[in-house]
């Protein structure tokens, strides 16, 4: 299997601190990954770096071409779609707005329409609600919506920040399952950022451990969480 | 329209000067202090009434450095607070006789109260609210002191002729000469003062609303009081300037005071530097020289070349003078080194 | 009674020309939420533009539409050259851009045309309208124009995929930026259409105020102002609050003792400032929550 997405030696400031300091790993194609870390570790900002929206050095090539120097709108339209640590839905525009917005790039207007659909079939709230100001859905609504949008784009591969952030246990388990399906069905490959670690172990293939700002592990998910440091680190026993 | 309130987040409108970098370093303070004392010694008369004038913007500059840097309010109606100072010295030393360097504070308590009262309704907006709120005050003001019920005092519109003072004492030195050194103690009094406000818990009360008004707020910061006091002092500071300047021009009349002079001061401060104080001076040297350089350059496009000179600046260094002073300490530390 | 139905009236008329100025502002607004104070001048310079191309032998509705597509151009050069390089600075520096472009084209205007008035034509006539003494055709036009720019401007955003795209860009530019939207280029095409609208706006205003170098003066700040009164995110606000603007213009002049037509300007800001205070947000604005 093919590296879909290469980091080496990436180093990432906000101003004048360095939060990475030299990252380095790899994304399969069709891989469902992990990144855990506590709080403060650089994991959001491992994610914004790769759509550059934070300033950083070193190499970054998704399918073998170098993403320096692009603009986060053209890393975007490369085909990553990231969904961001607050979810950024716009939240004065209604859902199926928001799911517009997803595809805006996108030129097949019948694919859309009928791509809208299938998110209405995943997240059968969203229907419900589809004309709803997204501001007025709940936390877990706006969740999903914020994965639907991302997947509007028909993207190769999905970047997630937190998504379990603020969610309910029962929520994020459904919202977990959904993203499994998706990488399964749909082949999106996936890149999750989550400081719960037990759900994100349990759905990931690979997962990776970082620590202020370098990684310190890395490996298959189920070792990962039988690892003992692991274990007492991040999981709690 | 729709149920959904606009949710922002927003970064404070007017950036923080670091504490460190407020003012500038004894060394270059006390050259700067040489200068301001010796040069007058050395010119004509009319450029000594140039420096005056250069003083004297520069505390209206300053002044509204407190209230925009310092409490993160806009203002575009410092004009309005410039013409109640100098009307109220001119009306003083015309109609009742009153020594000149009485009417200076005088003009300061009085527009102190006009900025604090103004401050009150000002206190529900904000930003472009603001903005709109004291140019309406700005666009007023000629008006009002056009208007007839006061022709009696203000002279209407034809304005009041301003006596110039002699020198005190005998001294033999021109009035030129005696009114900038009496404008420039009163502008040194002014800037020590302006600094230590900004230094003590009041300063810092006003940073902190500029900041983030609703954690000052949430701190136990009386923000009400604090952002009327900001707005007064800085009146009262504006009044003073315009006392001062109606001395020096001799003469005030309402359209010396229109919504012209309120941007020329909002100009001054962004080149001079948003709330650093020192940058002061640079942004009156700014609006009093740069139009009559541009109107050397063209007569017939003196507007056009201001504003791309003025371009220039802001291109070059868009957080002012303050910057030019960081690059050159910066400079000077590697030379320092080297 | 009577004379103050006809003041309601005759502020409609008036508040046409400040709802058109508003628009463009709203426009602006939306696009890179700031006020843009040479917006005025814009659409002067603009106007100046068609009546030389109707000088030049151009019919009208020829000059405007040439005139529309130069602005719209205009819009877009003058943002990407001037304040494109200003993203990153300070809004108040943004602020002094805007200030040094209004004496650039003030000035420049003034060379190119000098200050002596100028007759503008209208293309539709000034004999009264269906026969009342208050009303004009071109007023009646002028009220029709932007009434019909609304409707305009509400399809593009609401029912165009370029409309949600520049609503994205405005609302959150960072989250539109993560669904592959130029952030950068609509605020360029934000200043394009405010600059079309603005001319539009120009041209509507010249036969009533007559066209010279200083003459969206006034006109610029009742239109600010009527932006702000509707609510600086509704353009549907931006209309009502012109027209209100004109009424209260009017009535301050008639009512108000003492109020020749200098204090007009000061006493129509103080109104709408009354209004703020009471409603920050403007009368159809959405309320700004703020998060610490």
């Amino acid at each position: 299997m093919t590296a879909m997405l290469n980091v080496r030696d990436l180093r990432a400031y906000y101003g004048q601190v360095q939060a990475l300091h030299g990252l380095e790993f790899g994304l399969n194609e069709g891989s469902l990954t992990t990144l855990l870390g506590a709080n403060g570790a650089g994991k959001t900002t491992t994610l914004r770096a790769i759509c550059n929206m934070v300033r950083s050095t070193g190499a970054i090539e998704f399918d073998g071409a170098s993403l320096a120097g692009r603009s986060t709108e053209n890393i975007v339209r490369l085909g990553i779609a990231h969904v961001p640590q607050g979810r950024g839905t716009f939240t004065t525009m209604t859902v199926e707005e928001n799911l517009q917005l997803g595809a805006i790039t996108r030129k097949d207007k019948a694919g859309v329409v009928s791509d809208i659909e299938r998110m209405y079939d995943h997240f059968p709230v969203l229907k419900e609600r589809h004309t709803q100001q997204a501001g007025t859905l709940s936390g877990g609504e706006q969740q999903m919506l914020a994965v639907a949008r991302a997947l509007m784009l028909r993207p190769r591969l999905m970047l997630l920040d937190e998504p379990s952030f603020g969610l309910a246990p029962l929520v994020v388990r459904d919202l977990f399952k959904i993203l499994g399906k998706i990488n399964r069905e749909d082949k999106v490959t996936i890149l999750v950022v989550e400081q719960n670690a037990q759900l994100a172990l349990e759905l990931a293939d690979t997962a990776y451990v970082i620590e202020t700002g370098r990684i310190v592990m890395s490996g298959n998910a189920a070792e990962i969480a039988n690892n003992e440091d692991v274990r007492k680190s991040y999981l709690g026993y | 329209m729709s149920a959904i309130d606009e949710v922002v987040t927003e970064a404070p409108a007017v950036e923080a000067v670091p504490k460190r970098a407020m003012t500038l370093g004894t060394g270059t303070s006390l050259i700067m202090l040489g200068l301001l004392i010796l040069v007058p010694l050395f010119v004509k008369n009319f450029i000594i009434f140039q420096l005056t004038m250069l003083l004297i913007y520069g505390l209206a500059v300053l002044a509204l450095n407190i209230l925009t840097g310092g409490s993160g309010q806009f203002s575009l109606g410092q004009s309005a607070f410039y013409a109640v100072g100098a009307y109220t010295s001119a009306i003083l030393i015309e109609h009742a006789g009153m020594n000149y360097a009485l009417t200076l504070p005088i003009a300061g308590i009085i527009c102190f109260g006009f900025g604090f009262l103004f401050g009150q309704p000002a206190l529900r907006l904000s930003g472009v609210y603001l903005a709109l709120a004291t140019f309406a005050l700005a666009t007023a003001m000629p008006q009002l002191l056009k208007l007839g019920y006061f022709e009696h005092w203000t002279g209407g519109v034809q304005g009041l002729v301003v006596t110039k003072p002699d020198a005190p004492f005998g001294l033999k030195i021109s009035q030129d000469m005696w009114l900038y050194y009496f404008t420039l103690a009163v502008t040194i009094a002014i800037y020590v003062f302006s600094v230590n406000l900004l230094r003590s818990r009041s300063g810092r009360a006003f940073m902190a609303i500029r900041d983030n008004e609703i954690a000052a707020s949430a701190m136990g910061i009386d923000v009400a009081l604090y952002k009327t006091l900001a707005f007064g002092v800085s009146a009262g500071i504006t009044g003073v300037a315009g006392a001062l300047g109606a001395i020096a021009v001799q003469f005030v009349a309402p359209d010396s005071y229109t919504i012209t002079l309120a941007i020329s001061l909002f100009l001054g401060m962004v080149v001079g530097g948003v709330g650093w104080l020192p940058g002061s001076i640079v942004g009156s040297a700014f609006i009093i020289f740069v139009p009559n350089i541009a109107e050397g350059i063209s007569k017939g496009l003196s507007g056009a070349v201001f504003g791309v000179l003025l371009f220039l600046v802001i291109f070059l260094v868009p957080h002012g003078a303050r910057q030019v002073a960081i690059v050159g300490q910066q400079l000077f530390a590697k030379l320092k080194k080297g | 009674m009577e004379l103050f139905t006809n003041q309601i009236l005759a502020g409609i008329s008036t508040g046409a020309i400040y709802a058109c100025m508003a628009l463009a502002v709203v426009m602006i607004y939306q696009a890179i939420d700031h006020l843009n104070f040479a917006q005025g001048e814009m659409a002067m310079f603009s106007t100046f533009v068609s009546w030389q191309l109707m000088q030049w032998g151009v019919p009208y509705w020829g000059a405007f539409i040439i005139t529309l597509a130069f602005s719209f151009a205009g819009g877009i050069v003058i943002e990407r050259l001037l304040f494109k390089p200003l993203a990153k600075a300070p809004i108040l520096t943004n602020v002094a851009g805007f200030i040094a472009l209004f004496a650039i084209i003030n000035s420049v205007a003034g060379l190119i045309w000098d200050f002596t008035i100028k007759q503008y034509p209208t293309p539709f006539g000034s004999h009264p309208f269906l026969g009342s003494q208050l009303i004009s055709t071109h007023q009646a036009g002028m009220i029709g124009v932007t009434v019909l720019l609304l409707i305009a401007l509400f399809f593009f955003f609401r029912f165009t995929r370029m409309g949600l795209a520049m609503r994205a860009a405005a609302s959150l530019p960072e989250s539109a930026r993560l669904v592959g939207i130029n952030t950068s280029w609509m605020i360029a095409l934000g200043w394009g259409m405010a600059a079309a609208i603005g001319s539009i706006a120009g041209m509507l205003i010249a036969p009533v105020v007559f066209l010279e170098p200083n003459m969206m003066g006034g006109v610029l700040i009742y239109g600010f102002a009527a932006a702000v009164l509707g609510g600086l995110t509704s353009p549907f606000g931006a209309v009502i609050g012109g027209f209100l603007v004109g009424i209260f213009e009017n009535l301050a002049g008639t009512y108000i003792p003492g109020v020749g037509n200098e204090l007009k300007l000061p006493i129509a800001l103080a109104l709408i400032i009354t209004v703020l205070v009471v409603k920050p947000a403007g009368l159809f604005g959405r309320p700004i929550v703020k998060r610490v």
